[in-house]
C-alpha cells in the first residue's frame, strides 16, 4: 500500500465516522435552534431508541414494524419532555433548562434500563461492517461498506430537514421562533405547538443516530457519551447551524483519525479520543460562535 | 369614493380598561371605538400608555379592568385573556416600535410567515411535502408576492433581513403584518427614528393599505405633526388617562392636549 492511498484511506474513515458525530450533533442543533435549549439528554434519547427498538424486535416484531414503533415512541417521549419538563420552566434563565435536561437524562437512562433491561444487546441492520470489495481492489484503500451506508442515511435525513425548514410553512415558523418569539407569536405562530413539534423531530432524529450506533457499536448504556463527543462538532459547527454541525463532525471525524494515526505514534498512541476536545478547545479561542454560528455582537 | 365615505361602523371597542404593574397605573379606565376603515390613532407624550393600550389589545397584556370587543364576520366578540396567537388569529396583526423582524430569514420568508394562519395543511403533509402542502405553498406564495410589490420592496426579496437598512425593514415588518390580511392593523410608532422623506414615504404607504386593501387601522405615534395629516380621528392619552378624544383639528385645538404636549404652568 501506498502512503497516499493509505492517508485517503484515513482520511476517508474519518470523514465517514464524522458523519456519525454529525447524526448525534443534529439532535442538539435542531432543539437549540428552535427554543435555545442545549438538551443535555439528546444522548440518553439516542440510547432510549435504540434499545426501544432492539427490544421490540426480540420480541419478535417484524423490522420495519418495530421501526414504526420505535418513531411512535420517540414521538411521543419528545412531546411528553417538551410538555412535561420545559413548559413549566418558560422564561428560566438557560441554566435553569439545562439543570433540567441533566436531570431528564438519569430518568431515561433509568427508566430505559428498567423497563429493558441493562444487558447489552447486539443490533442487526443487515448492512455488514466490512470493507467495500472493489474500492479494495481497484484502489487499493479500506472503506467500511456500513459506514458509507451510515453516512448515506445522514445524507438523506440532512436533505429532508433542509427541505422541511426551507420550504414548509412549519418549518418558515420554527425558524421564526427561533428568531423571535414575540414576533413569531403576534403573526399567529402557536408556540408551544412549534416547541413540540421540535421534540417529535429531535426525537426521529436521536432514532436514526440510535439505529447506527447501536449497529456499529453495539446498544449498550455507553451509547449516552456520545452525546459528549457531539459537543466539539457542535463548538465547531456552531450550536444554531445544521450545515453546521454536519461540516463539524466532518472536521472532527478527520482529523481525530487522522492524528491519531501520524502524531499518535509520537506520542505513544491513544490521542484519538481525546483529540476533537483540543481542536474544539483552540477554536474556542479563535472563534467562539463557530464556524457557521451567528457572531455574537453584545451592543453597549 | 372619498376616505371619509367608506368609513363604517365600530369594528373594535375599548372600554374602560384599566392596567396597572404593581403600583404603577399604566392605563386607567380608557375607552374609544375604532371604525371600519378608518385611520385611529393614538398619541401623547413619552410615558402616556400608547404602547400599553396596543399590548393590550394585542393580548400581550392583560388589563385588570375594562373589555375589549372586535367585530369579526359581524359578530361581536369579548375578549379578557387572550394571547398575542389568538388575537392574531381574530385578525389582529400588528408592527413594532423595535422592529421584530426574523432577521436571519429572506424578507420574502418574513413576508411567508404572515402567511401561517391561511395555511391549513398538517404537520404530516408539510413533512412529505407533496401534492396539498405544495400547492398550498404557491398559492401563499403568490400573495406574499403581491404584498412585497405593493411595499416596494421586490428587489431585496432574497436578502436577510438583518442586512436591511432601517427605513426598509421597518417597509418589511408592515409587509409581514399586511400579509396576514388583518381585520385591524395595529401600527407601534411606524415613523420612529425616520428622517422626513422617510416619514413621508411611510404616511403614503399607510394610506395607500387603508385605501386599497381597505384594512382598519390604530397608529400609535409620539410625534403630532405626521400623524394629524393621516388620522381619521385622534386618541390623545397623557398619564395613563385619555384627555381628548376626536378629529385632528379638534384634537389640535384641545387645551388639555396643549398643556400635555407643552407643559402648563401650576
Amino acid at each position: 500500500m501506498t502512503d497516499l492511498s493509505f492517508f485517503f484511506e484515513v482520511l476517508i474513515g474519518g470523514l465517514l465516522a464524522g458523519i456519525m458525530y454529525s447524526l448525534v450533533a443534529l439532535g442538539f442543533v435542531l432543539i437549540y435552534k428552535a427554543s435555545g435549549v442545549f438538551n443535555f439528554a439528546q444522548g440518553a434519547m439516542v440510547f432510549f431508541a435504540a434499545l426501544t427498538f432492539v427490544s421490540v424486535v426480540k420480541m419478535g416484531v417484524n423490522f420495519w414494524l418495530a421501526l414504526l414503533i420505535t418513531l411512535a415512541v420517540m414521538v411521543v417521549l419528545g412531546v411528553s419532555i417538551e410538555k412535561i419538563v420545559l413548559r413549566p420552566l418558560v422564561n428560566q434563565p438557560p441554566i435553569t433548562l439545562f439543570m433540567a435536561t441533566i436531570g431528564l437524562t438519569f430518568v431515561l437512562e433509568g427508566l430505559s434500563q428498567i423497563v429493558w433491561g441493562s444487558q447489552p444487546h447486539a443490533l442487526e441492520l443487515g448492512i455488514p461492517d466490512v470493507p467495500m470489495a472493489w474500492l479494495l481492489d481497484t484502489a487499493n484503500i479500506n472503506i467500511s461498506q456500513f459506514d458509507l451506508f451510515a453516512s448515506g442515511i445522514a445524507a438523506v435525513l440532512v436533505a429532508a430537514l433542509a427541505i422541511f425548514f426551507q420550504y414548509t410553512r412549519i418549518g418558515r415558523a420554527l425558524r421564526a421562533v427561533a428568531d423571535d418569539h414575540q414576533a413569531a407569536q403576534a403573526v399567529g405562530i402557536p408556540l408551544k405547538h412549534i416547541w413540540a413539534i421540535v421534540w417529535a423531530v429531535a426525537g426521529f432524529v436521536a432514532l436514526v443516530a440510535g439505529l447506527m450506533w447501536g449497529a456499529r457499536n453495539g446498544v449498550q448504556y455507553a451509547l449516552t457519551f456520545i452525546a459528549l463527543k457531539a459537543l466539539p462538532v457542535l463548538i465547531l459547527g456552531g450550536f444554531e447551524s445544521i450545515p453546521g454541525a454536519i461540516i463539524g463532525g466532518l472536521i472532527v471525524g478527520a482529523s481525530e483519525k487522522l492524528a491519531e494515526v501520524y502524531i499518535g505514534p509520537m506520542v505513544g498512541g491513544g490521542i484519538e479520543s481525546w483529540f476533537a476536545y483540543v481542536i474544539a478547545l483552540l477554536f474556542l479561542l479563535v472563534r467562539p460562535q463557530g464556524l457557521f454560528g451567528e457572531k455574537i455582537i453584545d451592543r453597549v | 369614493m372619498s376616505r371619509a365615505g367608506r368609513i363604517g361602523e365600530t369594528v373594535l371597542s375599548v372600554e374602560g380598561v384599566s392596567l396597572a404593574f404593581g403600583g404603577v397605573n399604566a392605563l386607567q379606565d380608557v375607552s374609544f371605538d375604532v371604525r371600519e376603515h378608518e385611520v385611529r390613532a393614538i398619541i401623547g407624550p413619552n410615558g402616556a400608555g400608547k404602547s400599553s393600550m396596543l399590548n393590550v389589545i394585542n393580548g400581550v397584556y392583560h388589563p385588570q379592568h375594562g373589555t375589549i370587543r372586535l367585530r369579526a364576520n359581524g359578530a361581536w366578540k369579548e375578549f379578557h385573556d387572550m394571547d398575542p396567537h389568538e388575537a392574531a388569529s381574530m385578525g389582529i396583526a400588528r408592527t413594532f416600535q423595535n422592529i421584530a423582524l426574523f432577521k436571519g430569514m429572506s424578507v420574502l420568508d418574513n413576508v411567508m410567515t404572515g402567511r401561517n394562519l391561511k395555511m391549513r395543511t398538517s404537520f404530516l403533509e408539510q413533512a412529505i411535502w407533496i401534492g396539498r402542502a405544495r400547492r398550498e405553498e404557491l398559492e401563499h406564495r403568490r400573495a406574499a408576492e403581491e404584498v412585497i410589490d405593493f411595499m416596494e420592496i421586490q428587489h431585496i426579496r432574497k436578502t436577510p433581513v438583518g442586512r436591511l437598512p432601517y427605513g426598509l425593514q421597518k417597509r418589511v415588518d408592515l409587509g409581514r403584518a399586511l400579509a396576514m390580511e388583518p381585520q385591524v392593523l395595529l401600527l407601534d410608532e411606524p415613523m420612529a427614528g425616520m428622517n422626513v422623506e422617510e416619514k413621508q414615504d411611510m404616511s403614503r404607504f399607510i394610506l395607500d393599505v387603508n385605501d386599497e386593501y381597505g384594512t382598519t387601522i390604530v397608529l400609535i405615534e409620539h410625534d403630532m405633526g405626521v400623524v394629524m395629516d393621516i388620522s381619521d380621528r385622534v386618541v390623545v392619552l397623557d398619564y395613563g388617562r385619555k384627555i381628548a378624544d376626536g378629529t385632528p383639528d379638534e384634537v389640535r385645538a384641545d387645551q388639555a392636549v396643549i398643556d400635555a404636549y407643552l407643559g402648563v404652568a401650576h
